[in-house]
């Protein structure tokens, strides 16, 4: 049967995902702009739908610390959060992979406070980037939902068995309104096998859950959790597979438009690449050698596959939407440097910042990008730019 | 040089999760820590079980109906003295532990 | 049904359960730790068919030392702040997964544990969620051994007035803490949870038999469980338990429990020891004059007097359901 799409807000066609995946738990405190996500969800467990505990925790402290034990104690659980939100979670979300409890997170992308902004860009993941969970970014609403759904795959594989964080741009993405797919309960059954956690708190079976790692055993219980961040890529690479065969949509772990022959690579992540594709699309038409890479799986990054994908780069504008203070950098950019510094033949990388707090992203930023990075006066090019700032 | 010999055990050989198995503290004897040792007089015990129900380390063992007494474990007993204390008959004495 | 009237299994002299213990020895608590003693008898208490977790603290550190566990029942650490919130995650997940028929189909007590810093500092707010929100088979136990011990003696908000610590000592312009000890088990209350308790090792038939009810209740319980520490009380390690009586019998520490907002004492006190003589078997007093100890006794006398009448104004009638 032809599937029919639906206008879907983006944030409740995440919720319908978690639905359709029947978690057990939802541990959540509101903060702008993922609150339709659990507020949609809260609505499904109240109207029966979804038949699940939804925790009205106090703050997202709380809620990581909750998701952690529900996790551990055998449900399948989901939380979502913004910018202060997952700030606030942070000590957890450094305890949660080594404790190897798969928590599936949306995270509505929003700026880090000071000044308070309640906008878009993705300072609050960047922030946490080395705690140790699988992190994805989606494009659009198809993928956020498609997306929510492999998380709990990727995730609760005993493989991998680490969460999985879900990054939606906060408003440009999560609050639009698109025509979605949304697949049937029995459709995600078939893909997504129950629960069946690597550590679980059990009567029947009891076992001692995060323990004092002295001198003698951190660095082995930290290397062990990076060992398992590193080898989900494979997993990853898997579920994507399988979700094309009985979803017919295609993911991969690092997505190209028009780079097969590209002189100039624009990198980016998250929403900002449908308006990065347009532009090259307009600079194509001018005969303008300029293509596009988007990294789909963040961490743990797919070196290997990026790296095939910027190959024919001369030109590398690696676009960050995060300011690194005290570095001339982006955290996007500097990764890629240093994956490309020991390689004889690598590209001219240059970084630009943009799209911070809720500042828009438009077809003309990445046409002067583009510009600047293949500027031949290696004056002119910058090493690092922070576009559009008023000096 | 690495030196493996700091590390207690592999990263492959590391239970996932990191966790332990339930009691498994009873492979580490506190019972070197303890400078004075409880002496028990059985002529005077009660068999209350004051000593067991106190020992903040449950290193008392009940032996029992017919034997009436509580036994210590000096693999753990790290000789705190509670039991001495509260005994209602004064029946343990804490006594210099001999090496 | 009412707290007061739901049945549960008192521990009694002859009931006392005698098995191996649920926290097995090994552990590393300090020679004399009265908490590990209110800890053991706790889960002596509960046995094994339950699910704990802990908060950062003397007790996790000295009882999960990778790849040793002292407890032997499912058992989770996560950080300081939020034993109650991953309790409360457990709680629900258990309780879900039974409903969904993925578990097993009777109750799980959970019971988080969590020392006065983890408790009436960090842990405040996590610990008031949980209780606000009402989880059925939640249990929270304070062990409240008057400051931070794990990481030096370092004052909280629990740490009687006058007590020498690390971060609040006597000087030529100091008595010690400056504050009152935080009234945590009438916070606790004032949620409306069906049961708060005071209680301690010392007592450890009252302790355990209100660790038993607070497992039989249906929703929160909370307990303050007064936990001696000789190493940060510079006490003789022997004292351990019976400076606990002392607490009771001088009125430092009354025993009361409240269920369903109604207070019932467990122990009068009508000829209470001088609290100055719970106080001079303590170090961490050693500095205080004759008139500090005169002044804390007022406090003291006003305290118990107030837990007195709430008890007459409003009594549970705690007989009737053992």
């Amino acid at each position: 049967m032809a599937a029919k799409r639906i206008g879907l807000e983006v944030s409740l066609a995440v919720s319908e995902a978690v639905m359709l995946c029947d978690a057990d738990v939802v541990a959540a405190y509101p903060i702008t702009p993922q609150t339709h996500i659990v507020e949609h969800l809260s609505e499904l467990v109240a109207d029966g739908k979804l038949d699940a505990a939804y925790i009205p925790v106090e703050s997202e402290q709380s809620a990581m610390s909750s998701c952690i034990g529900s996790s551990a104690a055998g449900a399948r659980t989901f939380t979502a959060t913004s910018s202060q939100g997952l700030a606030l979670m942070n000590e957890m979300l450094y305890i949660a992979p080594v404790l190897r409890t798969p928590v599936v997170m949306a995270i509505a992308n929003r700026a880090l406070s000071a000044p308070i902004n309640i906008w878009n860009d993705h300072s609050d993941i960047m922030s946490v980037r080395d705690a140790g969970w699988v992190a994805l970014f989606a494009e659009n609403g198809q993928e956020s939902l498609d997306l929510t759904i492999m998380s709990f795959r990727i995730g609760e594989d005993r493989r991998v068995s680490l969460p999985v964080s879900v990054n939606i741009d906060g408003f440009t993405l999560s609050h639009f309104i698109e025509p979605i797919l949304v697949p049937t309960r029995e459709e995600v059954a078939k893909y997504l096998p129950p629960f069946n956690p690597l550590v679980k708190l059990d009567i029947a079976k009891p076992v001692s859950i995060g323990m004092l790692g002295m001198p003698e055993s951190y660095t082995e219980a930290r290397k062990a959790t990076d060992d398992a961040l590193l080898a989900s890529k494979e997993v990853v690479k898997e579920c994507f597979a399988d979700f094309a065969k009985q979803f017919g949509r295609e993911y991969k772990v690092v997505e190209s438009y028009r780079a097969d022959d590209a002189e100039t690579i624009l990198v980016v992540m998250g929403s900002i690449a449908e308006t990065a594709m347009t532009a090259v699309d307009e600079m194509r038409e001018k005969g303008e050698k300029v293509g596009l890479v988007r990294l789909r799986l963040w961490r743990p990054f797919p070196v290997e596959e990026f790296k095939a994908a910027i190959k024919p780069a001369k030109n590398l504008a690696v676009i960050d939407r995060h300011m690194v203070m005290g570095v001339p950098d982006g955290p996007v950019a500097l990764e890629v440097k240093s994956f490309l510094y020991a390689d004889a033949a690598r590209p001219s990388v240059s970084n630009y910042v943009l799209g911070l707090g809720g500042r828009d992203v438009t077809r003309e930023d990445f046409w002067h990008i583009t510009e600047r990075a293949k500027a031949p006066d290696a004056a002119a090019r910058p090493r690092y730019e922070l576009v559009g700032v008023m000096e | 040089m690495p030196r493996e010999i700091d590390a207690l055990m592999k990263v492959k050989d590391l239970p996932a999760g990191f966790t332990a198995e339930p009691g498994s503290t009873l492979e580490f004897k506190t019972g070197d820590w303890r400078s004075m040792r409880p002496k028990l007089d059985r002529e005077k015990c009660i068999y209350c079980g004051f000593c067991y129900i106190y020992c903040p380390d449950g290193v008392y063992q009940d032996m029992g109906k017919d034997e009436k007494w509580y036994k210590p474990d000096f693999d753990y007993c790290k000789g705190c003295g509670v039991c001495a204390h509260e005994c209602p008959k004064d029946c343990i004495e804490m006594v210099l532990e001999e090496v | 049904m009412r707290a007061v009237e739901t049945p549960f299994e008192k521990v009694t002299a002859k009931t006392f359960p005698k098995g191996p213990d649920v926290l097995a020895p090994g552990h590393r608590a300090c020679q004399g730790c009265g908490e590990v003693l209110a800890l053991r008898l706790i889960m002596k208490a509960l046995g094994t068919e339950c699910i704990a977790v802990s908060a950062t603290g003397c007790m996790e550190v000295c009882t999960a030392p990778f790849p040793q566990s002292a407890w032997r029942l499912p058992w989770i650490h996560v950080a300081f702040e939020n034993a109650a919130a991953v309790a409360s995650g457990v709680e629900c997940a258990v309780e879900t997964l039974r409903r969904k028929g993925r578990g097993p189909d009777k109750r799980i007590p959970v019971i988080a544990i969590a020392g006065d810093g983890g408790t009436a500092d960090i842990g405040i707010q996590a610990l008031s969620g949980a209780l606000e929100r009402g989880h059925e088979d939640f249990i929270y136990v304070c062990l409240d051994n008057e400051a931070y011990m794990n990481t030096g003696i370092q004052r909280s908000s629990e740490t009687p007035f006058g007590a020498n610590t690390t971060t609040s000592p006597s000087g030529k312009k100091s008595k010690g803490q400056a504050t009152w000890k935080k009234d945590m088990p009438a916070i606790a209350a004032a949620h409306g949870v069906p049961y708060v308790a005071t209680a301690t090792p010392a007592f450890h038939l009252d302790l355990m038999s209100k660790v038993r009810r607070a497992a039989a209740i249906h929703g929160p319980a909370y307990l303050h469980v007064y936990s001696s520490c000789p190493t940060g009380w510079r006490l003789k390690p022997e004292l351990a338990v019976s400076i606990g009586k002392m607490a009771v019998n001088s009125r430092v520490f009354p025993l009361y429990e409240v269920l369903d907002g109604r207070y019932a004492v467990n122990r009068r006190v009508d000829k209470p020891i001088p609290v100055g003589d719970y106080i001079k078997l303590q170090g961490r007093f050693r500095h205080l004059k004759e008139e500090d100890v005169a002044f804390i006794q007022a406090r003291v006398d006003q305290e118990y007097e107030r837990i007195l009448k709430l008890a007459e104004a409003f009594p549970a009638e705690v007989e009737k359901a053992s």
